[in-house]
């Protein structure tokens, strides 16, 4: 998950502002952010990856508006400032997709407003945008949209698959014909508790893997 | 952090807030007319699919012209009324109205077998919001040629699946009327028997979406009884 194609300006700093929140520093199974979007869109992997893009999109430009503006931002109200570059653009995406790609916009219809609440966007200018360069602070951007659309994929693929025998639509469990030996889907795979539960068996092996996740007694 | 004067916070909020108005404004005005001709191109291509016709974006305009014949507006006892285009109607403005002033769309069309259907919108609320869609029937105004639906905002994977395939194909040929009392298609939890003519299976998962839609279907339907009985052949 690191990206390859380099250019001068992707110093060894920005790389690891990009790879941090996709291991060690992840949005969801680290810092425990944006969890109820993460089981409320992982039924499919479809608006999975729809959401992961809108986030990662929404996330990078908030922060470089945020941290172009961060000298100038009153401290006593930004986070009334941040909220409403983050509405902004996420009303300014809907209605572009309205326009211009309808197909999408209805997949996206109920996530809009979870883009908005989503905790990682907030905990993003908060924490990194206000205190950077624009350019650092839209990779930082990036990465977190990335570290909380991998998650998102990884849970809706599972999902997916033992729960409507599909992937990304495609009727893989058919086509391997598991229903003729008497497979059954998982229908509790649908529902929102088996997301909590995948996504603790996340946590728990990248925990167990990364000693320094691993908290001292 | 620096320290900013009260002064300074109004103007900077109040300039934020104009600036993200005007450019909001701007954007909403500019994009109108394309979302209105997206919504208008939806919905034909909705009404297509109640009759099993698969249209793109791009087709949906010309087999719209090719298969609706006609489009009529009825009054709750199946008479017609002049002078309003069925595809302007909003169901919703109609539902608030008694039942006797209410204005009741509906489309005719020839299907891909050269059947004469008769094409009929329907709106309900599923759980989260509001679910639509077009039912059409055969001659006899009973057996349901077709059906699709649509919704703004339920769960994906469990609710929305009421805008799948496999979903809408179940109504096709259930039969709306049992002799001659109308009694609507239901939507049964844990399955519908083989060969049941009334009732399909309820979505895993989507029981209130699945309620919803059954008495959507029946309260619209419903409404179009008159016409069902004088129409049939």
């Amino acid at each position: 998950m690191s990206n390859q194609e380099k250019e001068p300006m992707f110093s060894a700093k920005i790389r690891k502002i990009f790879t941090t929140p996709l291991g060690k520093e992840n949005p969801i199974t680290v810092q425990v952010l944006g969890i109820c979007s993460a089981l409320a869109v992982t039924v499919k992997l479809k608006p999975a990856l729809v959401m992961a893009l809108s986030v990662t999109i929404v996330t990078a430009v908030s922060n470089f508006v945020i941290a172009a503006l961060r000298d100038y931002i009153p401290d006593r109200i930004r986070i009334i400032v941040q909220l409403v570059v983050i509405a902004t653009m996420v009303i300014l995406v809907d209605q572009f997709l309205k326009a211009y790609a309808f197909d999408v916009s209805k997949q996206l219809s109920v996530f809009v407003g979870l883009i908005i609440t989503n905790c990682i966007l907030m905990g993003r200018l908060e924490a990194f945008a206000m205190a950077n360069k624009p350019w650092p602070s839209f990779v930082d951007g990036l990465g977190n949209g990335a570290g909380y659309g991998i998650i998102l994929v990884i849970v809706a693929f599972l999902r997916e698959l033992l729960g409507s025998g599909t992937i990304y639509g495609y009727p893989v469990m058919q086509k391997l014909g598991v229903y003729s030996t008497g497979y059954e889907n998982n229908g509790m795979m649908i529902l929102p508790p088996m997301a909590l539960i995948v996504l603790g068996l996340i946590i728990w092996f990248q925990r167990s893997r990364n000693e320094s996740l691993i908290e001292k007694k | 952090m620096k320290h900013f004067s009260n002064r300074y916070i109004f103007i900077f909020s109040s300039v934020m807030v104009i600036a993200v108005a005007t450019l909001l404004a701007m954007a909403a005005t500019m994009l109108q007319p394309k979302q209105l001709k997206n919504l208008e191109i939806e919905k034909k291509k909705s009404i297509l699919e109640s009759i099993g016709v698969e249209a793109t974006a791009a087709t949906t305009e010309n087999l719209y012209d090719k298969y609706i014949t006609e489009s009529l507006v009825l009054n709750s006892r199946g008479e017609n009324i002049e002078g309003f285009d069925a595809f302007d109607i909003v169901l919703k403005e109609e539902e608030k109205k008694p039942l006797e002033e209410q204005h009741l769309p509906l489309f005719r069309a020839t299907a891909e077998n050269g059947e004469k259907v008769t094409i009929i919108p329907v709106e309900g609320k599923g759980l989260w919001g509001p679910i639509w869609g077009y039912i059409s029937v055969k001659p006899d105004m009973s057996t349901v040629y077709g059906a699709t639906f649509d919704h703004k905002g339920e769960t994906p994977g469990l609710g929305a699946e009421i805008n799948t395939r496999p979903f809408e194909d179940m109504f096709i040929g259930k039969k709306l009327f049992e002799d001659t009392k109308f009694v609507s298609v239901g939507v049964v939890k844990g399955g519908a028997k083989d060969g049941d003519p009334h009732n399909v299976d309820a979505i895993s998962g989507g029981t209130i979406t699945s309620k919803g839609l059954e008495k959507m279907l029946s309260d619209c339907l419903g409404k179009y009884n008159d016409y069902f009985v004088k129409n049939r052949n």
